[in-house]
């Protein structure tokens, strides 16, 4: 019995292996361009990750032996041509046949429900550790706010937008970053499928998840609860750095905005026509938060929530109106001179 | 073969099913409780949750007048029903209409509650969540209340022109199910709106 | 022996029909005015094909626009519309109607009862459906209202507030959306009550519960169940209207209501209803595939007492769509085990009917074809469900393409595959014609190629991490090839559906006759003329066992005999 059980099992691995080979890719560490559940790189995926081949294995088992078992139904019990008129005899019933098939799958249902209890406590109960970042991720339609806390080593609290940083973490020294998930309007979900399962940004229902990635570089993902027009085009882009990169960037996120006098006009331009009633820019008197910080825009490498990216062609083309880009985003086309345009455009670039 | 009928053992055996009217109505208030759990559970867990007065301490009272009369309306048509089963038309009648008028001095001290809310204390329904979950939750018995009413007068009226008659029993029972139904519909609210609630 | 007549002794009116011809007001007036539960099961059948042509049009499009990559075949605006309405119309418009269409047609034959309990509410409940579906596609020219702003519901058939209030909602769209389902809830309130009067007021003589085939004991459930299911929806909308219109705060985040308890309320009608729409599936299959298998169904009191345990459990499963909003490890934890509970109910039916053709002599006609795919899918579908109700996975498949592919492997590979069997089984009892053997297996065959190509592939692309709802994807996600054969599949589904409905149509007026009885069947419905006359039976049928036919043609040994 045991030999055939582990032909079976190993068979259904076998064919989930090939269909994900099929499917496009193969299992590879680090981040990939296609955010496959089954390429983890952080610990609560990879729990998942080895929960759902134990639930595989399992499933797989009873596939094979029930569409096994229709099967040979089929072709044993066929009527067959030349078979005489009567009927076959007639069975209503068997209660010890009937019990096997209650008490097995009570059983099966037991382990399922014994491996699943003990991962959701892992994953979800496990304690913060002292060294763990701590940033609050606000979903807003159809972008994203991370808010990061006053850092040790860095003067002050500040906001970065649709592209999250995060330290490397290793699993001898284990920097995860704990993310508390708020939403200004809707509901969304933040769901990065290499590094953990999605959870939902709700409004007045704050959520947190944790990460704590083993491969530096950029993870994808994507919202993933219907949030209007252009969910769609709420992308997730996690870029996981090395402790001497994340000091870096944090030390420039968290200074104020450039101010190079050579841009004043632009930035005139962008003081006096409610562009700051939306946005911000520290260290200005634009202090907008309905619409994306724009204090450090050119560290980062995408518009419009990872849609395009940022270049000045695309820049100057989204400020001269959004939604030729991305139709029912929120901001408005502002109905700039061409002048204005470009003197906007030549004040957001210094914003490094 | 075609001579052979379906009845082997005597044809003339018991065979007795519920009345399909009855079982309508029981169907209808499965339904209709189903309705009012979600309100109930809504108005529970919305208990304490507004941001902004006035709170139901502050403004509820509690209706003993009209709990009072409901309650007691489930006698009177619990009465009329008995009087129709012995055939006694007359005695159906008055508790007949006992019902209707209980059932109204309900709903105008419903009404009388609802002016003092709004006007006096002024609650409406987009005051708070207190003001959205109680109109909600008390307003749809009430709703109940009048569609009652409606259908017992309709009936009282039938009665006053001589067209009930004894063979009507099980129908106006059935009516009357759903009259019970809406007294204990009302001793739930009684209980979440201004009791536990308050 | 098909086309022999064998009438219950007496039970046919033999008078020939009068010979007048009607003219075609006349027709209509008939079917528009009729209270009978033939047409009227005839009635909401022709509206779920109707609506069933509609929400696979927009299926069609939502398939177009995902084929490649960055398509601008519609607008991001057009496509939420379209999916809202797909699945609206999928649920309410074709699934809730489908149950009354069998209920009515086939319930009252079955239990030898000459209409159901109230035949006026059945009118009644059928037009308010109706109507409620014009009204929802009504919403295409009335959504904009006087704000210029949306037509038809974009808010997704969850709707989840606060997505849904007049703040991120202008517009008449939402209201349309909350106010014909509220309207198409009460007539559906309307067609359960009627169907468990109908079951226990109306059996004929000797018919206890424990003698009804399965098919109305599935009914009869039903019937019961949607009493406690569709309510909560109502209730719900009910508070989103008066959330939207009178400024209550039921679901106002801003005003400290809450955006979780519209899910709950949500997911407490939302997963029954799944039970709600599959029910009819598990019907027809213990019919098909006793007659085609030529054998009585194994275990009826086990699958009566399943379709109960069914019931039971499923309302206290719904969380598990809600496992990614934050709820208790504890929480999560008990509604991973209610939800496996529902597999042990469910293992029973499909070994039952698995045990049921051990043994018989298959017969591979259309109903049974489309009944042994319904069985494999139905098998996948529960190993898919199994996946998706262990909480920590199901935090990465949650609102993916492989809970899409879940759910659509049990409403079009169980629901929709047995609603062809069923059409295929009673279409020669309804028309006194039999559908073409032929064109139904291209229809069985081309149905069932694309249905794989598209809902198998689709699970693996949720693997690889594309959500649901999204208008467009980029390039470089890697899930283009796989969108490619989704959508191919989804065309050939289409052209599979055209075969159907050509073969509908060509079979109502030129196919062969079919005699009263064409499958050689068991249950009472085969006892009377094809179609049946206006009151079914000319007198009240008397049986003992659940399959009186067989007892009839089977002297020697009845069913009662083991009773």
């Amino acid at each position: 019995m045991l030999p055939k059980w582990l032909r079976v099992e190993r068979i259904a691995r076998l064919a989930v292996f090939s269909a994900l080979a099929l499917s496009g890719h193969a299992m590879a560490e680090g981040p990939q361009a296609t955010p496959s559940i089954f390429a983890p790189a952080s610990t609560p995926a990879t729990q998942i990750y080895h929960l759902s081949f134990f639930i595989l294995e399992i499933t797989a088992a009873i596939f094979v032996a029930v569409a096994g078992l229709l099967t040979y139904v089929i072709i044993r019990y066929r009527a067959r041509t030349g078979d005489d008129e009567s009927e076959p005899a007639q069975v209503y019933g068997s209660n010890q046949v009937e019990l096997a098939w209650t008490v097995i799958p009570i059983l099966i249902v037991v382990v399922l429900f014994l491996t699943t209890a003990r991962v959701i406590f892992a994953i979800q109960d496990a304690p913060m550790p002292t060294a763990a970042l701590e940033v609050t991720a606000v979903g807003h339609q159809f972008w994203w706010e991370y808010r990061y806390p006053k850092q040790g080593l860095v003067g002050q609290d500040f906001v970065a937008v649709n592209e999250l940083h995060v330290p490397l973490s290793s699993t001898d020294h284990p920097t995860p970053t704990y993310i508390k998930l708020l939403s200004a309007d809707v509901d969304h979900s933040f769901w990065v499928p290499q590094l953990a399962g999605k959870t939902d940004l709700i409004p007045n229902h704050p959520n947190d998840t944790w990460i704590d990635p083993l491969q530096s570089g950029l993870y994808v993902g994507q919202c993933a609860q219907f949030c209007g027009v252009q969910h769609a085009n709420m992308l997730l882009r996690v870029y996981v750095d090395t402790p001497e990169q994340f000091a870096a960037w944090l030390a420039n996120q968290a200074k104020p905005g450039i101010q190079d006098p050579s841009v004043v006009a632009g930035r005139h331009v962008f003081e006096t026509q409610a562009c700051m009633n939306c946005h911000a820019v520290q260290g200005t008197a634009a202090t907008g938060r309905f619409g994306p910080d724009l204090t450090h825009l050119m560290s980062r490498d995408t518009l419009a929530s990872g849609m395009i990216p940022n270049t000045r062609d695309n820049l100057r083309q989204w400020i001269k109106d959004p939604n030729t880009i991305k139709p029912g985003c929120l901001m408005p086309a502002m109905q700039l001179s061409e002048d204005q345009l470009d003197q906007v455009t030549n004040y957001l670039e210094t914003l490094k | 073969m075609n001579a052979i009928p379906l009845v082997a053992t005597s044809p003339e055996q018991e065979w007795h099913l519920p009345y399909k009217g009855r079982i309508g109505m029981y169907g209808l208030i499965i339904a209709e409780s189903a309705i009012f759990t979600i309100f109930v559970i809504a108005y529970i867990y919305y208990i304490g949750k507004s941001l902004y007065g006035p709170t139901p301490q502050q403004v509820l009272d509690v209706p003993i007048v009209n709990t009072i009369c409901l309650l007691s309306s489930s006698i009177t048509i619990f009465l009329s029903e008995r009087a129709i089963e012995r055939n006694n038309l007359k005695t159906f009648g008055l508790w007949w209409a006992a019902t209707i008028a209980l059932g109204a001095i309900f709903l105008i001290g419903t009404g009388i509650e609802w002016h003092k809310l709004i006007y006096h204390d002024g609650l409406t329904i987009s005051t708070n969540l207190f003001g959205t979950t109680f109109y909600s939750l008390v307003g749809l018995h009430a709703t109940h209340v009048v569609v009652g009413l409606i259908m017992l007068t309709i009936v009282l009226l039938f009665t006053l022109t001589g067209h009930v008659k004894h063979e009507h029993s099980e129908r106006v029972q059935v009516l009357a199910l759903y009259w019970h139904f809406v007294d204990a519909v009302w001793v739930v609210v009684f209980t979440v709106v201004y009791i536990v609630g308050r | 022996m098909a086309d022999q007549t064998l009438p219950i002794h007496g039970a046919l009116d033999l008078t020939p029909p009068r010979e007048r011809e009607h003219t075609l007001l006349e027709t209509l007036h008939s079917w528009v005015t009729t209270v009978d539960h033939k047409k009227l099961g005839l009635m909401y059948m022709m509206m779920s094909i109707f609506f069933l042509l509609v929400g696979g049009a927009e299926a069609i499009f939502i398939r177009i626009q995902l084929a490649v990559p960055n398509n601008h075949f519609v607008s991001p605006q057009t496509f939420n519309r379209l999916f809202t309405m797909h699945g609206t119309t999928m649920v309410f418009l074709v699934g809730m109607p489908l149950v009354f269409a069998w209920a009515n047609y086939i319930v009252p034959l079955q239990i030898g009862a000459r209409d159901m309990a109230f035949p006026r509410l059945n009118a009644f409940s059928f037009w308010l459906t109706l109507f409620g579906g014009l009204f929802l596609y009504y919403s295409f020219i009335g959504g904009p209202g006087l704000y210029g702003t949306g037509s038809a519901p974009d808010v997704t058939w969850w709707a989840y507030a606060p997505l849904t209030l007049k703040a991120f909602s202008p517009g008449h769209a939402t209201d349309y959306w909350a106010l014909a389902l509220i309207v198409t809830g009460f007539g559906t309130i309307g067609g359960g009550i009627n169907i468990i009067a109908t079951v226990i007021s109306m059996r004929c003589k000797g018919m206890t519960l424990m003698r009804m085939p399965l098919f109305s004991w599935v009914m009869f459930v039903d019937g019961a169940f949607v009493l406690i299911v569709i309510t909560p929806l109502t209730a719900s909308q009910v508070m989103l209207l008066i959330d939207r219109y009178l400024g209550g705060h039921f679901f106002d985040t801003q005003a400290g209501g809450s955006a979780t308890v519209w899910m709950h309320f949500f997911w407490i009608f939302g997963h029954p209803e799944v039970y709600v729409l599959v029910f009819p599936a598990f019907a027809i299959a213990s019919e098909v595939i006793q007659v085609f298998s030529r054998k009585a169904l194994f275990g009826y009191p086990a699958m009566v007492a399943a379709i109960i345990g069914i019931a039971f459990v499923s309302v206290s499963v719904w969380a598990h769509h809600m496992f990614t909003i934050g709820m208790t490890s504890a929480g999560n934890a008990f509604f991973v085990l209610s939800t496996e509970l529902v597999g042990i109910p469910t293992g029973i039916k499909i070994f039952n009917w698995l045990a049921t053709m051990w043994g018989g002599k298959i017969r591979f006609a259309t109903p049974m074809l489309f009944a042994i795919a319904f069985l494999f899918q139905f098998l996948c579908a529960g190993l898919t469900g199994i996946m998706l109700s262990i909480a920590p996975w199901n935090w990465q498949l949650h609102g993916s393409y492989f809970v899409i592919a879940h759910f659509h492997y049990i409403l079009v590979g169980a629901i929709v595959f047995m609603v062809f069997s069923g059409i295929y089984y009673w279409f020669p009892k309804a028309t006194g014609r039999m559908m073409s053997e032929t064109l139904g297996k291209w229809h069985f065959w081309l149905f069932f190629i694309g249905f794989h190509l598209t809902f198998d592939t689709m699970h693996f692309v949720g693997f690889e991490g594309m959500p649901r709802w999204i208008y467009t994807y980029p390039a470089d996600r890697g899930w283009q090839n796989i969108n490619l054969v989704v959508s191919i599949g989804g065309l050939i589904q289409g052209i599979a559906v055209l075969i159907f409905a050509y073969n509908l149509i060509s079979s109502l007026f030129k196919g062969k006759i079919a005699g009263n009885d064409p499958w050689d069947a068991w249950t009472l419905e085969w006892a009377t003329t094809s179609p049946p006359p206006v009151y079914n039976f000319a007198t009240d049928p008397v049986v003992r066992s659940w399959r009186p036919l067989w007892d009839l043609k089977h002297p020697e040994n009845p069913d009662w005999k083991y009773d």
